[in-house]
């Protein structure tokens, strides 16, 4: 969805402002909301967390912290999938006839899930179309759902860098629609590609983009 | 005033009171049994305590004190970085990017706020932030500027867009006088920005 999530290549947002000696969370309610976001039931996948945090709108998105906007979605998201209802949200009393769960996890579980890597990568028969050193162009296409296509590579022409092999495909996955793994490639454009003739001739900037998202150009 | 917030979107606006909402949302799991509120301590201590820039250093440090580690890291960086222990959510497909003498590279995600959490830790906030995200990408050297990071023009920025579930980190290049220091010396000379690559060391 062309959301204002998708910000590459925006003017006027403001400066960057480093904070020297950062904390990891700024207040005590940030850290439960990373902690409940990790924790809870029905936070549904990777992609489907992030399609919930585009669908908040724009205005909002852009108002809102970080961890409002994980608030909101990790909410949003317990709704859907059943885990609370509204009357129990806005009341925060849980509903006395409703049978009590049992923890996705568990004190002892925490750090070894933590530290364990899964992998989006999966086996399929299918051979990549493309190869290190072949030219491709990104599809100009505006899909009202998720995708991890940012609109300032559409219909720009980048070369392949390499195939990471076939990864879950985000915007299949988002949707409830499975894994659907499609080859990953790293695609570099070069910065002139993208912005133009004022461009530095050398720079560039390279994205990891599935292949459904390329067409050979 | 309890009325001026009404709860009718579902929580897409931002509340009066975060951190009240929060702690209700919290209570209200633990009462219907589906978080333990242990487990929540147990997921923030590691974030603030296990995982960090630190994790981070020490790969850069003994990729610049052992060659054929730095060749591993260059060639598989997942592998290579769990050698040294590092692994979990957010560092499952691993990519080190060397900046050289004419090469900087710097790493960004425009559609979120994708950050190889094992090696680096959470992300600061303005890596998450609109500016940093939509800027990165179109104007690199002036996002190095407000960093205090000058280049010189004839060295290539290379910009990573973390579009997908791959993680970039940066081994910056190493200090001029730090030849003879040993790893532990080295990390403490790596910063988080420097394998970002909004800084160069």
């Amino acid at each position: 969805m062309n959301g204002v999530h998708d910000m590459g290549g925006m003017h006027g947002l403001g400066p960057i402002a480093p904070e020297a000696d950062e904390p990891v969370f700024h207040a005590a309610w940030e850290r439960r909301v990373h902690a409940l976001v990790i924790a809870s039931p029905t936070r549904g996948n990777i992609d489907a967390g992030r399609h919930r945090r585009e669908l908040i709108p724009g205005p909002d998105y852009l108002r809102m912290t970080y961890y409002e906007r994980w608030f909101a979605a990790l909410c949003a998201m317990l709704l859907q999938g059943g885990a609370v209802t509204a009357e129990e949200l806005a009341s925060g009393v849980a509903d006395p006839a409703a049978p009590k769960g049992t923890p996705r996890l568990a004190p002892d579980q925490v750090v070894p899930a933590l530290s364990r890597s899964g992998s989006y990568l999966r086996d399929t028969a299918a051979a990549p179309a493309f190869s290190a050193g072949d030219r491709v162009r990104a599809r100009n296409r505006h899909p009202t759902g998720h995708t991890r296509l940012p609109r300032y590579v559409r219909g720009r022409t980048g070369v392949i860098e390499r195939c990471h092999g076939a990864h879950v495909f985000p915007d299949s996955h988002a949707h409830g629609g499975g894994e659907a793994p499609r080859p990953l490639y790293t695609v570099r454009f070069s910065a002139s590609e993208l912005w133009g003739p004022d461009a530095a001739a050398r720079d560039s900037v390279s994205l990891d983009l599935w292949e459904p998202y390329l067409e050979r150009a | 005033m309890p009325h001026d917030h009404p709860h009718h979107d579902h929580g897409q606006e931002p509340p009066s009171d975060i951190a009240l909402r929060v702690k209700a949302l919290e209570s209200l799991l633990v009462e219907k049994g589906l978080v333990d509120p242990a487990a929540l301590d147990a997921i923030v201590d590691y974030y603030e305590t296990r995982v960090g820039p630190r994790n981070g250093a020490r790969v850069v440090a003994k990729a610049w004190s052992d060659p054929a580690f730095r060749q591993r890291l260059l060639a598989d960086a997942t592998t290579a970085i769990a050698e040294l222990g590092y692994a979990g959510g957010q560092g499952e497909h691993m990519v080190a990017v060397e900046n050289t003498p004419t090469t900087h590279n710097l790493v960004v995600c425009t559609l979120c706020s994708c950050y190889p959490w094992p090696v680096l830790g959470l992300p600061p906030v303005w890596y998450k932030s609109a500016p940093y995200r939509s800027r990165a990408v179109i104007d690199p050297r002036g996002v190095l500027a407000e960093f205090g990071t000058e280049l010189a023009p004839d060295v290539e920025v290379r910009v990573w867009d973390s579009t997908a579930e791959v993680r970039y980190l940066v081994v910056p290049e190493r200090p001029a006088g730090a030849e003879g220091l040993d790893e532990a010396a080295l990390a403490a000379l790596v910063t988080r920005d420097g394998m970002i690559g909004t800084a160069r060391l």
